[in-house]
């Protein structure tokens, strides 16, 4: 059974954000965020054709700067959120404000200048017409640009870390990360409005800053979790508190971390230390499992959406790694189907494959990229495929392989 | 043919004979009865020998069937044989006359001397009748007399017998008051039968029940003997045969015997048993108390004088082990023989040479005794154990070997004693029992002393760091603890030395179980299993494992915890698995192998494997040591790019302090491998390495034009262009790979990874002019320091573009710093 070759596209920038877009079930479609401090930066919106094996896209122009963190909406699709950096100098009165905040004895000249990250929300334009990767000449022609919804307005609190929406939720409700700070947004007005409603704050001594953080899907979206240098804390969205930490979590800085999607006690979490580590955090004393495959930096892991035992890790080994987590899956046995779905051959089949239960496993190691791989996502409408995203720009759309996709199936 | 009818009844003969015999009988008239294929050369009439020869007939047939020559010659020849037999006949006549002319001599002289004969004879019986007619009248008149000889001897007798039954009570009192018992016994059993007998007469039902009295009172005065605790072992025999001849029932006796026996074994019993804890002072007296009383009890008994010197109460809390057994030996192993040969002598020999007794008793009586010396053994072997596993301590083992043997030993004479019995069978079980406890302490305490040795190096690899701490200022912090002490070889040998010194002495005290001159070392257990599972496997084996497993943790647990091992440690254990590896595992081994004479019946861990292990060890303790290293590099510089606001700095006038730190902890590093790895092999590098200028400055100065051209849709792709073909020719960078046991490879790896952080954090920022500037002096300095640790220095110019490049990247105005200038700053320090 030949696996289909990965697919490839190259962005004329450097990038870092990757989401798929979430609200859509049908085409297979990501949005990638670019980093370029001296042109236009863009937001491509990949459109995957999975029968043809081709890739539509269509390029938008982000005009307030490099794109950090890009987020879609659950709810709309042309909705999407940024975090991004802006050159302070070209914003006067913001540069004056931060002037006054940081009272710095004084700027020697106007060509000093400051970085500051905000945090927006984007609408798309609806009339996206489709065009094909094979005919790059086409974006020659001006492309349309996002239209400004809502600024969500952080700058009192830090600098804008990522921006979370809330999982199935209906669009209204979005956490932003700033500095030490958590935010709790409110989208009214057709999301032309955005108020604060509660706000945490992580207090201790130093300079502490959320490096990224992820709204559960459980506890009926009570909860989120958050990562800051080697520890991982869950707040309750209620009472915005904290209700446990992973001190220690990882030895090094966490870079990001995931919930799995059917067990509402399980977290995955990678960082500096090269590791991937699975918690339960009714106990976290200990991690669950811990993977070492990587040979530098995980700065991204996600759970497949719908088969939970499948793993997507990004490192700036330049490496992307589909692990099969089968020993702490919500399908520990594989996938359970009722008796009377069977035939007679299935049934045998069946017992065949329950009687070896699937190992923990390294499914496939891409090598596609050939630099640091800082973002990695399951498409939201085909849970065999996802993407991935390096710094020079390379975004590889890979499957996950037949013979392990029936196995999970079958 | 009346012949036949007359000799019928001549037994057959041979042929031969026969036939001599039938022609003597022919000549004489005789004739023996003829068989059916005789009849016919019998009958046949011109045989010349046969009975019915007839000369007519012959003479008519030699005429017609002969000629004249051949009638001749028969003729000549028949003359011939008639003569000769003339001759043979006057021969015999004459000899057979002689004969009987001497018979008829004869026969006239015994009629001469058989006439004398009868006279003599005639004389003869008249002189018998005189005797007879004499002796009857001798008898006659001696009659009387004799028969009251007779009468009076026999009254005689009756009286002396009936004076022995009325003298019996008496004596028997006296001798029930000279405890003269046996002999009482013998006296009543001579004449309890007639006493029986007689017993209708009422004299003698007196004298009966006198005795029966006396003899009950005798009984009942023994049983209480037997009661009695003191007696010695001899004199409970004799009561006990004493009690069996006064028809005792044998199996209460038996009973008896041993439960008076079995108190006596378990206050022995209970003495050893108070040995065993002695720990408070008052157990402790009372256990001495109880030792007097036993002294006292033993000094009772002659056979049990050596246990006196042995159950003295010693000075020391708790007597020595070999104490404990010899005392063991000496009081119940030695008494319970004692009991044993006793009783077989009472119960069972007796009892068989006695035909009275059923074989049920001997059956019986054996069932007893094996009951009863399994039971108390079991006792005793519990004692024995329990003081066994007391014995913690593995200074001497030869104590507990002597001591196991001595126990073994004595358990034999119970072996021959009682052939079936399980008690050696058991006692073998302690001992290897006993011994495999010992080989897993002696586990335990090379465990124990390997984790202390690791202590101590510890602190031997704390204290000169302290000392540097204090003396030199300058380097501060942890830049001193990664200052190598001189004596890391020194400390490594010795290291290595007192673990090997360790498992040597360790495998000497075990070779003892294993000593020629121990009576259990030629048990199959300690010639196979015992060597080759016991020592080699769950010693040796288990020692080197555990080895690896503590240095496989050291890498586990320091890597969360935020490296609570010191570094240095991860290099020194790494250096010693992978000299175990090379030569120490297979020397231990071999030794083992060869002192044990291992016959590996059963599958054992191959060296290879071990090795295999060992290195692996190694090369996780390198890893592990190189990822530290980094990490603490790496922290310093990630620390320093995120806290700097690099947008706006000042135009660079130094390296930053960071930078020196960096090189200086670089430096440190290298000494310290440098003294337990070879150098390793690096690729030639150019003699202008630090001189060398940055490919991407010119690459970035590029870009930066590029950047200032107008936007074109091409451009930016151009920009990558370079670097991605440089990518595409250099090979992938693994940063936290595996290292090679050398220190290039080591050195290598450290700054691999702490320059690879440098690029991933300088992504992450934005720069202003002069913090590119920063970074390109900042790049340069270590570009000129480091490039002499490492093994490819394109490595380290690869790494150092990128993150030039990546900077240059992540500009807002990159306008690069002058190469010339660059060099004066980082010459200037």
């Amino acid at each position: 059974m030949e696996d289909d070759a990965p697919v490839i596209y190259g962005l004329e920038f450097q990038a870092r954000a990757l989401t798929a877009q979430t609200a859509e079930t049908d085409a297979i479609r990501f949005l990638v965020g670019t980093q370029s401090l001296k042109f236009e930066n863009q937001i491509h919106v990949i459109e995957f054709d999975d029968e043809n094996n081709i890739i539509n896209k269509n390029v938008l122009l982000h005009q307030a700067g490099e794109i950090w963190h890009i987020g879609a909406s659950p709810a709309d699709k042309a909705v999407l959120t940024t975090c991004y950096n802006k050159s302070e100098s070209h914003c006067l009165y913001l540069f004056f404000f931060f002037l006054i905040l940081l009272s710095r004895a004084s700027f020697p000249t106007a060509s000093d200048s400051r970085v500051v990250s905000c945090a927006a929300v984007w609408r798309m334009p609806c009339d996206l017409e489709t065009e094909s990767h094979e005919s790059p000449d086409d974006s020659a022609h001006n492309p349309q640009a996002l239209e400004l919804l809502c600024h969500l307005d952080d700058s009192t609190y830090g600098n804008a870390a990522c921006v979370l929406w809330e999982p199935m939720g209906d669009g209204k409700r979005v956490i932003s990360l700033a500095d030490n700070h958590a935010l709790l947004w409110d989208l009214q007005e057709s999301f032309t409005q955005a108020k604060v409603s509660s706000t945490a704050t992580l207090e201790g001594k130093g300079q502490l800053k959320f490096t990224s953080g992820k709204w559960s899907p459980h506890h009926n979206s009570s909860q989120f979790a958050t990562a800051n240098e080697t520890a991982i804390r869950a707040w309750d969205l209620r009472t915005m508190s904290q209700i446990y930490c992973i001190e220690n979590a990882h030895g090094q800085l966490v870079r990001d971390l995931d919930f799995n999607p059917n067990r509402q006690y399980y977290l995955a979490s990678c960082g500096d230390d090269c590791k991937v580590k699975f918690w339960d955090v009714r106990n976290v004393q200990e991690p669950v499992k811990t993977l070492e495959d990587h040979s530098h930096w995980v700065w991204s892991v996600r759970y497949n959406h719908s088969h939970d035992q499948l793993v997507l890790t990004a490192s700036s080994d330049s490496r992307l790694i589909l692990s099969n987590m089968v020993s702490i899956s919500s399908e520990p046995f594989g996938h359970l189907v009722d008796d009377d779905e069977l035939s007679e051959g299935e049934d045998n089949h069946q017992e065949e494959k329950n009687k070896e239960p699937l190992k923990d496993s390294v499914v496939s190691t891409y090598e596609e990229h050939e630099d640091s791989v800082y973002a990695a996502e399951w498409s939201s409408a085909d849970p065999w495929l996802f993407a991935s995203l390096s710094y020079d720009g390379r975004l590889v759309i890979n499957r996950v392989p037949r013979a392990l996709k029936y196995r999970i199936l079958l | 043919m009346d012949v036949e009818g007359d000799d019928s009844a001549l037994p057959e003969d041979s042929g031969r004979r026969r036939k001599v015999h039938g022609m003597l009988k022919l000549y004489y008239g005789l004739n023996e009865e003829g068989k059916s294929n005789e009849q016919p050369q019998a009958l046949d009439p011109c045989d010349i020998n046969g009975p019915h020869f007839d000369p007519e007939i012959y003479m008519n047939k030699l005429r017609r069937e002969c000629t004249l020559a051949e009638l001749m010659d028969q003729e000549t020849c028949m003359v011939k044989q008639i003569r000769s037999l003339d001759s043979d006949m006057q021969t015999l006549v004459y000899e057979n006359y002689n004969k009987f002319i001497s018979a008829t001599d004869t026969i006239r002289k015994m009629k001469n001397d058989f006439k004398k004969m009868e006279d003599e004879m005639d004389c003869l019986s008249a002189n018998m009748e005189a005797i007879t007619d004499f002796s009857a009248r001798i008898s006659g008149t001696l009659q009387d007399q004799h028969t009251q000889i007779t009468k009076l001897s026999g009254v005689h007798t009756l009286l002396r017998k009936l004076q022995f039954l009325f003298e019996l009570p008496a004596r028997l009192n006296k001798c029930l008051e000279l405890q003269a018992y046996s002999q009482a016994v013998s006296s009543h059993r001579r004449a309890r039968c007639v006493l029986q007998q007689y017993s209708h007469l009422p004299s003698f039902r007196g004298i009966q029940d006198d005795c029966h009295a006396i003899m009950d009172k005798l009984a009942q005065e023994l049983r209480q003997k037997f009661r009695d605790g003191g007696t010695s072992a001899k004199d409970l025999s004799e009561c006990v045969e004493l009690l069996l001849q006064l028809d005792e029932p044998a199996e209460e006796l038996c009973d008896k015997f041993l439960s008076h026996a079995r108190s006596r074994l378990e206050s022995d019993l209970q003495g050893l048993e108070a040995e065993i804890r002695p720990h408070s002072s008052s157990s402790r007296r009372e256990s001495s108390f109880h030792r007097s009383s036993l002294t006292a009890a033993a000094a009772a008994s002659p056979n049990e004088n050596i246990s006196n010197l042995t159950s003295l109460p010693s000075p020391t809390s708790n007597a020595d082990i070999l104490e404990f057994i010899d005392r063991g030996c000496n009081e119940f192993v030695s008494s319970l023989c004692l009991v044993i040969t006793s009783y077989q002598e009472l119960f069972i020999v007796h009892a068989q040479s006695d035909e009275l007794a059923s074989k049920n008793i001997t059956q019986m009586a054996n069932a007893k005794l094996h009951a009863f010396v399994d039971d108390l053994a079991a006792c005793y072997f519990s004692l024995v154990e329990r003081r066994i596993q007391e014995e913690k301590s593995v200074g001497d083992n030869s104590l507990l070997v002597r001591a196991l043997d001595r126990f073994h030993r004595r358990l034999q004479a119970v072996a021959k004693l009682l052939p079936g019995s399980s008690v050696p069978h058991h006692g073998t079980e302690i001992v290897i029992r006993a011994a495999t406890e010992r080989v897993k302490q002696y586990l335990s305490a090379l465990q124990s002393f390997y984790m202390d040795s690791l202590t101590d190096v510890r602190q031997a690899l704390a204290t000169p760091r302290l000392s540097v701490a204090g003396g030199a200022s300058h380097l501060g912090g942890a830049g001193s603890g990664r200052d190598a002490p001189t004596s890391l070889p020194e400390l490594l040998s010795s290291l290595s030395a007192s673990i090997l010194n360790q498992i040597k002495s360790v495998l000497a005290s075990v070779h003892l179980f294993t000593a020629k001159d121990i009576t259990f070392s030629n048990k199959p257990y300690f010639k196979g299993e015992f060597c080759s599972q016991g020592v080699r496997e769950s010693l040796v084996v288990s020692f080197i494992k555990f080895i690896c497993q503590s240095s496989r943790q050291f890498c586990e647990s320091a890597g969360d915890k935020g490296g609570s091992t010191p570094p240095i440690l991860l290099l020194l254990l790494s250096r010693l698995c992978l000299d175990y590896e090379t030569s120490t595992i297979s020397y231990i081994l071999t030794l083992t192998d060869e002192q044990f004479l291992v016959q590996h019946h059963t599958p054992v861990t191959p060296v290879t494997a071990l090795c295999a292990e060992a290195r692996e060890a190694a090369q996780k303790l390198l890893n592990h040591y190189v990822k530290v290293q980094g990490l603490i590099i790496s922290q310093m510089l990630r620390k320093s790019v995120e806290t700097r606001d690099w947008v706006n700095t000042i135009e660079p006038r130094n390296v930053r302090a960071v930078m020196k730190r960096v090189v200086e902890d670089a430096t440190s590093i290298d000494v310290q491998v440098g003294l337990l790895y070879e150098e390793g092999v690096r690729k030639a590098h150019s003699s202008d390495s630090s001189k060398r200028t940055f490919s991407v400055y010119s690459s970035s100065r590029q870009q930066a034009a590029r950047y200032a051209a107008s936007y074109t849709p091409s451009a930016p792709l151009d920009t990558n262009l370079l670097s991605n073909i440089h990518k595409l020719f250099s090979e992938r960078i693994d940063i936290f790979s595996s290292v090679e046991f050398n220190k290039v490879s080591v050195m290598t790896g450290i700054i691999k990874i702490s320059l690879k952080t440098f690029l991933e954090c300088v992504r992450l920022r934005t720069f202003g002019r002069y913090g590119l500037q920063q970074i390109q002096v900042d790049c340069h300095y270590l570009q000129m320091y480091l490039w002499r640790f490492v093994s490819d220095e394109n490595l380290v110019h690869f790494l150092l573009d990128e993150i030039v490049g990546s900077s240059a990247h992540r500009c807002l105005d990159p306008a690069p710093m002058e190469q010339s200038v660059i060099e004066v700053i980082c010459e200037r320090g």
